[in-house]
């Protein structure tokens, strides 16, 4: 099973916001049996989802350098369940940062309906803590990015399009 | 402009309780942040986001969380802070009541030592300087 929350990035502006659409389809083992008889995809997938917008969204601010980590789950409201055949339109936006971590505020729509709010704290994983080394084996957030669409409607911090990154 | 003392508490009273999910009538003056309202490590770092906000004011790490005095062997000696260390601590942190801690210097008694009236008066001092 692949950790996907979000099926692709729309939008991405570092520093501020990033958009992205998520499907929810009844062939996802998760949507069928989370309710059986009302399959739905589970509000803490959608703040998975979230969470892993906002996570790129802060990682990226500082040159995908920090080990960010979700920490806190700070609002989450929901106002309609995700049906199958829904597509969510998920717009993640950076609150604040600090050199130890930032939180996002988020908000989910279908049809044009809010969905969801929510808002997420981050931290940092300083310099062995928990773990040794980068949270990600070379190379593979790059490729988690690319089949997200990441590259293709990123703007860097200098405005630039299709941006690069050393630490990728 | 200059907040009152009465605002101030206001706002760090509804950080608080957006932070640690708790009531308001929790939120006293004498109330520990630890002990008394539960606060954990990754709280800290979620209180300081929130009073950033509602004060508008930047909180360098140091200044909340004295850790470098707190690891810092010329202030520490067998898990205790020595005058060298305690001086420095009330030099760093004036808002903060720190006889208690005095009593008994340990370093591990000074994880529950913030109150929210200390949390008040160290925003004060940056609200009202």
């Amino acid at each position: 099973m692949r950790w996907f929350w979000v099926d692709r990035f729309t939008e991405f502006v570092s520093g501020s916001h990033a958009k992205g659409i998520k499907n929810v389809c009844l062939d996802e083992e998760v949507v069928d049996n989370y309710c059986p008889g009302f399959p739905v995809l589970p509000p803490t997938l959608i703040i998975e989802g979230m969470a892993q917008m906002g996570g790129i969204l802060i990682a990226e601010h500082f040159d995908f350098r920090k080990r960010v980590v979700l920490a806190k789950v700070g609002k989450g409201k929901f106002y309609a369940p995700a049906k199958t055949g829904d597509r969510l339109h998920y717009d993640v936006r950076l609150d604040a940062v600090q050199d130890n971590g930032g939180t996002v505020v988020s908000t989910s729509h279908c049809e044009g309906e809010l969905q969801a709010e929510i808002d997420l704290m981050f931290a940092f994983l300083e310099d062995g803590f928990l773990v040794d080394g980068p949270l990600f084996e070379p190379g593979d957030l790059k490729v988690m990015l690319q089949i997200m669409n990441f590259f293709s409607v990123a703007v860097d911090a200098n405005g630039n399009r299709f941006p690069t990154y050393e630490n990728l | 402009m200059a907040l009152s003392e009465e605002e101030i508490f206001s706002k760090v009273q509804s950080s608080l309780e957006d932070a640690l999910g708790v009531d308001d009538d929790e939120v006293t003056m004498d109330a520990t942040l630890v002990g008394d309202l539960g606060a954990e490590s990754i709280d800290f770092l979620d209180i300081v986001f929130k009073l950033e906000k509602a004060f508008d004011i930047q909180i360098p790490r140091e200044e909340l969380s004295p850790e470098d005095i707190l690891t810092n062997s010329q202030y520490v000696q067998d898990g205790v802070v020595t005058a060298d260390g305690l001086a420095e601590l009330k030099k760093r942190m004036p808002w903060a009541d720190l006889s208690d801690f005095e009593a008994d210097p340990k370093v591990q008694n000074f994880g529950n030592l913030l109150t929210v009236g200390d949390l008040c008066r160290y925003v004060g001092s940056k609200v009202n300087d």
